[in-house]
């Protein structure tokens, strides 16, 4: 199998890694770069726990190749926090209590933080609509929109 | 066998894709050929988000994936008023929602990709990539049909156009040869006046396959004993995407009333051969192309009539 040498720039860091032509983004920053935050559900494009923001927009990491992001700018949710700050919805999912076991938590906190990237006032149906490839086992969800509701006041 | 105190611990992670090579050509002639000289192990892709569940999950198995994203043009909307509008083949379904100019002229589009998957999805998931699965199920290819999109072909030929009328073959399967590559999909302008309409049957109200898929477009026409035409398109319930005609050819004949929107309905519900799955049965599924049928036909007629 080929290998694919790749440039890449995660949460501000340029990377030079070789990958094999079947490894997946989810599989290059879980295996690879040890970044274990964003965690592995399905393989499959259903649960969401692996997204991450690839050149500005939220995408399952498990469905793009490492391959394809030679070049790409990528933002895991290791790169949510800075210096020492926590993001506006890492802070409120906290303080709501959106979070149980927290397996979901990262690629929740990922598609917030894009779906305020790109709309700064949310109404709770485009929260939902943005949430609907994150799936929860524990919360039953109504703490992760307050808490995307309330970071989204907050920015504003 | 039990694992014993000092045995390492051997981490097995989920299994991942199978092996290929990941293939990414320079032009649109390099990337036909190299499909057409592999053909039967090589596999265009553009989002992936169809081809890497099946190999993933062992149904494909090709040695090459080649990456046709981005190839000459194929990343670009544009609209004319003359001409209409054509979508690049690598225009993902997220762009697509948000062009301002198919919010304009083809809302239809942009309503059925927004019923695909997921916002996260969608970054990946294409237009063209839905229409070249050829699922039954494809939630966007009703409004492709109704819109009378034409796909537009590089193969080692050169470019030809291929109506989807005539595309689709059977389950997964089109028209497409070795070395076929879809570079975008156009549709002219809408016919004055027109409405349309998609209602997606799922288990869930967003996030599912579609149990079943009603697509309805219609337009004043003088042309028409009713003075109207209504296209109709159904999903995940046939071998393919299904046009039926007799039901299309009920509205354009008789006066529109309830009783003519229900004949149709009847109609449209007799054309369809659906299989029982694990998201509904055969029974069920005609039964809800009836109703969904009437639903959207009567929504459309409630926009259209004079
Ligand atoms: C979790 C999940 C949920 C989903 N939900 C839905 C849903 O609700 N509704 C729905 O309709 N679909 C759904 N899908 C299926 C899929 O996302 C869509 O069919 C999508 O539009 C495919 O686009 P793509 O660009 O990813 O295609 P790809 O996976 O890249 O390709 C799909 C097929 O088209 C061929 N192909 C791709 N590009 C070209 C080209 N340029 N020329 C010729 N052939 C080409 C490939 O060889 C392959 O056979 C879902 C998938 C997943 C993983
Ligand atoms: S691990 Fe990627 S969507 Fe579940
Ligand atoms: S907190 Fe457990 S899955 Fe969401």
């Amino acid at each position: 199998m080929a290998f694919h040498r790749i440039t890449l720039t995660v949460n501000g860091e340029i990377e030079l890694v070789d990958v094999p032509s079947n490894m997946t983004l989810l599989q290059l920053l879980r295996d690879k770069l040890v970044l274990t935050g964003t965690k592995n559900g399905c393989a499959a494009g259903e649960c969401g726990a692996c997204t991450v923001i690839l050149d500005g927009e939220p995408v399952n990491s498990c469905m793009v190749l490492a391959a394809e992001c030679d070049g790409a700018q990528v933002i895991t949710v290791e790169g949510l926090a800075h210096d020492g700050t926590l993001d506006p919805v890492q802070e409120t999912i906290i303080e709501q209590g959106g979070v149980q076991c927290g397996f979901c938590t990262p690629g929740i906190l990922i598609s917030a933080r894009a779906l305020l990237d790109r709309n700064v006032d949310p109404s709770d149906y485009e929260i939902r609509d943005a949430l609907v490839g994150n799936l929860c086992r524990c919360t039953g969800y109504l703490r992760i929109i307050d808490a995307v509701r309330e970071a989204a006041s907050r920015a504003s | 066998m039990p694992e014993t105190a000092g045995q390492t611990f051997i981490h097995t992670p989920t299994p991942g894709l199978p092996e290929f090579d990941y293939i990414k050509p320079a032009s649109l002639t390099a990337a036909s050929q190299f499909l057409a000289e592999h053909a039967g192990e090589a596999r265009p892709f553009m989002g992936g988000t169809d081809v890497f569940v099946r190999m993933r999950d062992g149904f494909w198995t090709e040695k090459y994936i080649v990456n046709v994203k981005g190839l000459d043009g194929m990343n670009d909307v544009t609209f004319d008023p003359t001409t209409g509008l054509t979508i690049g083949a690598s225009v993902n379904m997220n762009r697509l929602i948000a062009s301002l100019e198919v919010k304009e002229h083809y809302p239809l589009l942009a309503e059925a990709a927004h019923t695909v998957a997921s916002y996260q999805l969608r970054t990946r998931a294409t237009l063209v990539g839905n229409i070249c699965n050829a699922s039954p199920a494809g939630d966007t290819i009703g409004a492709c049909m109704v819109l009378d999109g034409t796909l537009h072909i590089h193969g080692v030929d050169g470019m030809r156009k291929e109506p989807l009328s005539t595309f689709f073959v059977g389950p997964g399967q089109t028209v497409l040869k070795p070395g076929d590559i879809a570079t975008a999909i156009t549709f002219p302008i809408p016919p004055a006046g027109y409405a349309a309409k998609y209602i997606k049957l799922g288990r869930n109200a967003i996030g599912d396959l579609a149990i079943v898929g009603v697509t309805a477009l219609g337009f004043p026409d003088r042309g028409a004993p009713s003075g109207y035409r209504v296209r109709l398109a159904l999903a995940s319930v046939a071998p393919i995407p299904l046009v039926p005609t007799q039901a299309e050819a009920i509205l354009a004949e008789k006066p529109i009333t309830e009783a003519t929107i229900n004949e149709a309905a009847q109609a449209a519900m007799d054309a369809s051969t659906p299989i029982d799955d694990v998201r509904g049965s055969a029974r069920y599924r005609k039964l809800m192309v009836k109703n969904l049928t009437r639903r959207a036909v009567t929504q459309v007629w409630e926009q259209i009539r004079e």
